[in-house]
């Protein structure tokens, strides 16, 4: 049997094409919606289903007939049935899968990806979430804000997603209790503020009566915002701005005769109009867009074309461009590299492992690449990171991906369509993982910048040397220039052990300078704070001083908390090997 | 900037991308045309996908035997006005051995001519990816399939061992022998293909329109006289009644409705205001809930 749709009602002496000019121009949102097992997710879609349009005969009289045998309303209509889809599911009552619902008001058309609560949530959550703009996120509301309720909130920010509705349950069951539900509101938006999403909002539903969901509840006088349906309707829908840097990836190259050389592709950000000046990447070679090529029946040739049409261009010049090259706009460039840093969420059963080679997708261009290194592990639940050197299946974690050919990318957050790519199993051909591409210059990114480059334009040091030379330095201090990095949890006496080490140095005729981790963040990291990039960046900003010191000869000491393993790798090899010494003050 | 990009507009551009990535990616792609309406908007936008050039790839249909006369006419004046490569298949082995829909019923004549049909066309076709017009609201396990789904080399479908579908970046691989069924217009629902139709006034089957035809009635179907082939039932007995049909396969397997509805706007309006799902006249659909999601890990599309 199909599967129940809705699609906007008629109007009473309507005509067919102004109800279908109406209809063409709804506006298409697609959202997911998460929840456990017994939240009432697959309830509250049904009853969207059943309460904006209206559900076939056919599939009422199968969905009655369903509710006596597989119902757990005893006997009574079970709408969660008509929207759960495959046989052994129905048969133990759980989604198995992302599944997809459609349905359509006078107002949008929606697409709903229907995900799952269970164990293999974060990958079914990914994938739903990679193609929506909002979020429904069930609540029991006997249960309150649970470890699956702030998992499912930081997935959705991972993946982009900006609006993020709590739909909070069973409010029936809670005796509509307007301090029930202003605590689990409180906790929920406290939760979505600290993982960065704008404006989240709760609603007080019972999915089983069908209150706040489609129509306002009367047992709801305390809440004066709107019903599931209204803000579905109204949250504006987030598509790539017109405004933002062109980015086009090419996917096929038309040629049918001599004369006609065509590059065809969905454009994922920004605009482009003939006339507009492009740089093919990562050949970097430059022309300007002649046509966006029409066929004489959609209306000939376009003036303007934007993301998201699927379009063809023609260029100027005969510059060579093929299928996985980017066409952008010349100002800002995405970042042309070998070695792509990601989120990374894991979703095979064989984890993830340093030195592993994968093949990667990202836009229209597929590359083979080799893992680098886990550089963290994601705690889901804590939302702190924790060193790693492997990812297990639905782990997140930052990964660093060293690829065969040059690839074109921007950083997620800022075009989806350059910055999102898969990781494919080269044996088995599955899909192994789901990438979110994070750069370092990407705004708002709070990284540390160990693998910022410097500018290119910059003078080499070599090319104006010193008068003065390493050799001459060591003479007149008597002493090889080094850095003895102290570092542990504060409390560990590291800068009490670092200040009678600087004044035996000195006593014994060294030239000597100390470097306090609290010193450096009342000046030079005073725009840092305390989380572990933070502190990682805290601990480069010291290592380059040291480094800049011992080039003059002096001997460094750094004390500092410096807990990441990484990190303090990463400054001994900035500092330089020989140079380098690393003592653990936490260690008793 | 004012630009208004509707939800058709949206979906059109997607089942483009999916179309060009299919392109790009196999190295036999073929498109499945069953002549029906969304075959009708997979064509048009396969069209749109590639022109100036012509899609680079060919039609394939698999042709039961049983399918009503002006499909076959339709289907070759398609061909033949858009200038594209259309091959069709007949299952030979299930024609001589006599399998039929009359014969054989309606479930030995589906597996036989149309789901062994498709995977012999495939086999002898070498073809690394068939796309098809299914949509994901046409039925309860089609809504779980991926776009880019994954066949084994015996052309079958595991839905507990689907490759996860991120953003618009497919998983294209496959090891020799195994294929891919694609479906662009996943995300397409039956009232959004009308409209399509509807805005680009692209022609349809007659069938789909209401006219005076031959039927009889049985187990509470019209079905239509096509040929000679439909023995009649004691009792049965042929009516002319202005029918039409919301879905079009095998003749003496599609059930007709009654109907006044002789424009593309009336069947819209007709399907608006009615009461049962479009499959509700496809007689093979209703063995049991599940038939569906059978069929489709034999193959069928």
């Amino acid at each position: 049997m199909s599967s129940p749709t809705s699609i906007p009602v008629m109007n009473e002496g309507e005509r067919v094409d102004d109800y279908l000019r109406r209809y063409e121009r709804n506006e298409l949102l697609r959202f997911l919606t998460c929840g456990s097992v017994d939240d009432g997710k697959s309830t509250l879609i049904g009853r969207l289903l059943h309460d904006t349009g209206r559900i076939y005969e056919d599939h009422m009289a199968a969905l009655e007939k369903d509710s006596k045998v597989h119902g757990t309303t005893g006997g009574g209509l079970d709408l969660a049935l008509a929207v759960d889809g495959l046989k052994a599911e129905r048969e133990q009552g759980i989604t198995i899968d992302v599944a997809w619902r459609y349905f359509a008001t006078a107002r949008r058309s929606f697409i709903i990806a229907d995900c799952p609560g269970h164990e293999q949530y974060t990958r079914n959550m990914a994938t739903g979430a990679s193609h929506c703009q909002l979020a429904i996120s069930l609540i029991d509301a006997r249960k309150g804000v649970t470890t699956q309720t702030r998992r499912h909130a930081f997935i959705a920010s991972l993946l982009g997603i900006r609006h993020v509705v709590a739909a909070v349950n069973k409010m029936d069951i809670v005796g509509w209790s307007e301090e029930r539900f202003r605590a689990i509101e409180r906790e929920f938006v406290d939760f979505c503020a600290r993982i960065g999403i704008p404006d989240p909002v709760a609603v007080p539903i019972s999915a089983l009566n069908g209150d706040n969901v489609v129509k306002r509840s009367e047992h709801t006088p305390w809440y004066s915002g709107s019903p599931v349906l209204e803000l579905l309707e109204a949250v504006p829908v987030d598509r790539p701005s017109p405004d933002a840097n062109f980015r086009m990836p090419v996917q096929f190259v038309l040629r049918p005769d001599l004369n006609f050389r065509g590059f065809a592709g969905q454009i994922a950000a920004g605009s482009v109009k003939p006339g507009d000046r492009v740089r093919i990447l990562p050949s970097g070679k430059e022309t300007r867009v002649r046509r966006i090529a029409r066929a004489p029946e959609d209306g000939g040739d376009a003036p303007l074309a934007y993301a998201p049409q699927s379009v063809v261009l023609t260029f100027e010049d005969e510059v060579d461009c093929s299928r996985g090259d980017v066409i952008v706009c010349i100002g800002r460039d995405p970042a042309v590299t070998q070695r792509v840093e990601c989120d990374l969420v894991w979703m095979q059963e064989q984890p993830l492992v340093r030195g592993q080679q994968l093949m990667l997708r990202v836009g229209a261009k597929q590359t083979a690449c080799t893992v680098r290194r886990v550089r963290w592990l994601v705690d889901v639940d804590t939302l702190g990171t924790q060193p790693a050197d492997t990812l297990r299946l639905n782990e997140i974690g930052r990964v660093e991906l060293e690829c065969e050919e040059r690839v074109v990318v921007d950083g997620y957050r800022e075009c989806h369509g350059t910055g999102a790519l898969i990781l494919v199993d080269r044996m088995t051909n599955a899909t192994a993982g789901a990438g979110m591409v994070r750069l370092a210059t990407e705004a708002g990114s709070k990284r540390a910048h160990w693998e910022t480059e410097a500018l290119a334009t910059l003078e080499r040091a070599e090319d104006k040397p010193s008068f003065v030379n390493a050799e001459e330095r060591e003479r007149r201090w008597q002493q090889k220039p080094r850095t003895i990095l102290l570092y542990g949890p504060p409390g560990s006496g590291k800068t009490r052990e670092a200040h009678e080490m600087e004044r035996k140095f000195f006593d014994q005729g060294a030239a000597v300078v100390m470097l306090d981790g609290q010193a450096m963040r009342r000046g030079l990291s005073k725009d840092l704070g305390f989380s572990d990039e933070d502190r990682s960046e805290n601990l480069r900003r010291a290592a380059e001083v040291a480094r800049l010191l011992n080039d003059q000869g002096f001997v460094v000491i750094l004390a500092m908390a410096a807990p990441d393993p990484e990190a303090r790798e990463r400054a001994r090899e900035l500092v330089g090997q020989d140079r380098w010494e690393a003592r653990n003050m936490g260690a008793r | 900037m004012a630009t208004e990009f509707t939800h058709l507009d949206e979906l059109e551009a997607e089942s483009i991308q999916i179309l060009r990535e299919t392109a790009a990616s196999f190295e036999r792609p073929v498109l499945m045309y069953s002549i029906g309406k969304d075959s009708t908007v997979l064509l048009h936008l396969a069209m749109k996908a590639f022109w100036p050039a012509k899609p680079p790839f060919p039609l394939l249909h698999v042709d039961t035997t049983w399918k009503f006369r002006e499909m076959i006419t339709f289907r070759d004046a398609t061909a033949k006005r858009l200038g594209v490569d259309l091959r069709v298949h007949i299952n030979q082995e299930g024609l001589a051995a006599g399998v039929s829909p009359v014969a054989s019923g309606s479930k030995v004549h589906t597996d036989v001519m149309k789901t062994q049909g498709l995977r012999q066309a495939l086999d002898q076709g070498r073809f690394d990816a068939a796309i098809g017009g299914a949509r994901r609201d046409e039925e309860k396990s089609r809504a779980k399939e991926r776009i880019f789904s994954f066949r084994d080399k015996h052309h079958r479908w595991d839905p507990k061992n689907q490759r996860p579908e991120l953003w618009n970046v497919f998983n294209t691989r496959v090891h020799q022998g195994e294929s891919i069924r694609v479906f662009p217009l996943s995300n397409w629902t039956e009232l959004d293909v009308w409209l399509y139709i509807w805005k680009n006034q692209l022609p349809v089957v007659p069938l789909y329109l209401a006219k005076a035809r031959p039927v009889v009635e049985r187990e509470g179907a019209l079905i239509m006289v096509d040929d000679d082939r439909l023995p009649l039932l004691p009792g049965e007995k042929v009516k002319t009644m202005k029918v039409r049909f919301r879905t079009l396969g095998c003749y003496p397997l599609s059930g007709a409705i009654e109907s006044d509805a002789e424009t593309l706007e009336a069947i819209i309006e007709e399907m608006l205001l009615a009461k049962t799902s479009e499959r509700q006249g496809r007689l093979i659909d209703h063995d049991s809930s599940g038939s569906m999601e059978e069929k489709k890990r034999e193959g069928y599309f």
